[in-house]
């Protein structure tokens, strides 16, 4: 595998969360608004890149037996340092996350990348596997973060919580902006799907994804079936025409 | 200190902020061991009674160890090997007490060093129920207190939703939603209608 395939790999094709479903909780908790599903990424993507990069240079002093509590005390030193840094740099994040930034230690995504891959890779492939894979981690957040901001508030919002490169909170993209050509004062959020903001909102949201990807799936799998199945029928129409064929010559050389 | 505190607690643990459907905690084992109910109520006490037992430690841990010498910090990483043995050691226990309880509850208590709802718990009792002034028996009631209800809660949904899913598995889903999606759906309609005991407090 090379070093590119190694960090694409994360983006769709070993999607944690769309194709392995790993680390739901944060999926369906932390996802909101886009802001906060991009917080959280961006807190997976570095504890994830670090917990891989000391995994593989320590692994060779770690007994078999005691590995995952090892990797655990790794993981959860880790945690605690981005949720220190993050409680300093972005409160608003920090109180919006909550509890999530201490369960960052029990994601599936990050003990499993330590055992299946940092453990038996070198330094700089874990790494580079580290920041795929929190990447994707981090893609398949925003896009569940995009689609339940926009069906609850009709817009994104970008400054809420994370305070950095603008001074006041800014709207990124709003229904407002286009219907607001034809008509005046027309406040898109008054007519907001507000249940995708809440609790049921985000197992809605995360099922309609889902069921979108199994779509893309089955159909891709259809096309291969039927592919192969033209494939089979011409192998057996050759074979069948070669038959025909030496049996007509068994006939010939028979008639002489 | 009286009892509505605890049946408040133990309301609101357990229907208003259920831990599923609400604080999203323990979605691997919901989505993972739901799909027989048998399975799903082995599960379900495996969690109850790690969570009351690891809630009481951590909340003692916290309030008479990591408080008292300045060093709450590290809390994260005290919890999650408290937890791991205490696992361990609760599987041992079994083992050795009760043949009966271990062939019922064994398979599922390895699986829970990884449930997020067990560490979700324990910090939740920090941030919500710890202060510097409570005293620590009160305290440590109102952590198991909130500890049993946040598992009866659990059991509650994930029983529910194994009904729920036995059922789907006959009905006649669309190919694309079959699985996953059609249950997360499901989990969100029934979200929707715990939504609406809020107002009971």
């Amino acid at each position: 595998m090379s070093k590119k395939e190694n960090f694409l790999k994360g983006f769709l094709k070993e999607n944690p969360i769309f194709v392995f479903l790993l680390g739901m909780c944060p999926a369906l908790a932390v996802t909101a608004t886009f802001e906060t599903s991009l917080g959280m990424g961006l807190l997976v993507v570095f504890v994830l890149t670090s917990s891989n990069i000391v995994v593989s240079a320590v692994k060779k002093w770690i007994p078999h037996d005691v590995r995952t509590p090892a990797y655990i005390v790794i993981i959860a030193t880790f945690v605690t340092v981005v949720g220190m840094v993050t409680e300093a740099y972005a409160l608003d994040l920090y109180l919006a996350l909550g509890v999530f930034i201490p369960l960052i230690v029990v994601n599936c995504l990050i003990l499993g990348r330590a055992e299946a891959f940092a453990s038996k890779n070198t330094v700089v492939d874990s790494a580079i596997d580290g920041i795929g894979m929190g990447l994707g981690f981090t893609f398949a957040l925003v896009v569940i973060g995009i689609l339940r901001e926009f069906l609850a508030t009709g817009g994104i919002m970008y400054g809420v919580y994370l305070p950095f490169f603008v001074d006041a909170p800014i709207t990124i993209f709003s229904l407002d902006m286009i219907i607001n050509l034809f008509t005046n004062g027309f406040v898109i959020s008054d007519y907001g799907l507000k249940v995708f903001s809440l609790p049921p909102g985000a197992f809605i949201a995360l099922g309609i994804i889902l069921a979108v990807f199994q779509f893309k799936k089955a159909r891709k799998d259809r096309k291969a079936a039927i592919a192969k199945m033209e494939r089979i029928a011409e192998l057996k129409r050759v074979a069948l025409e070669k038959k025909k064929q030496a049996a007509l010559k068994l006939a010939k050389a028979g008639g002489k | 200190m009286s009892f509505a505190i605890f049946a408040t607690a133990i309301i609101s643990a357990m229907l208003i902020n259920n831990v599923i459907l609400m604080q999203f905690l323990g979605i691997c084992p919901f989505l993972g061991v739901s799909k027989k109910s048998s399975a799903a109520i082995g599960m379900s006490a495996a969690v109850l009674f790690v969570m009351v037992i690891a809630s009481a430690v951590t909340y003692t841990l916290y309030d008479l160890v990591l408080y008292q010498y300045g060093i709450p910090y590290i809390s994260t990483i005290a919890f999650i090997l408290v937890i791991a043995s205490l696992v361990q050691f609760v599987e041992m226990f079994i083992k050795k007490t009760s043949k009966s309880l271990y062939k019922s509850l064994g398979i599922y208590l390895p699986l829970i060093t990884t449930n997020c709802a067990i560490l979700g718990v324990s910090e939740g009792n920090i941030t919500n129920i710890w202060t510097k002034t409570i005293p620590y028996w009160e305290g440590l009631l109102i952590a198991v207190t909130t500890a049993l209800g946040t598992g009866l809660g659990f059991g509650l949904i994930i029983f529910a939703f194994s009904s729920i899913r036995e059922k789907l598995e006959a009905s006649n889903v669309p190919d694309a939603w079959k699985g996953v999606p059609i249950s997360l759906v499901v989990a969100g309609i029934m979200s929707l209608a715990f939504l609406g005991l809020a107002g009971i407090i």
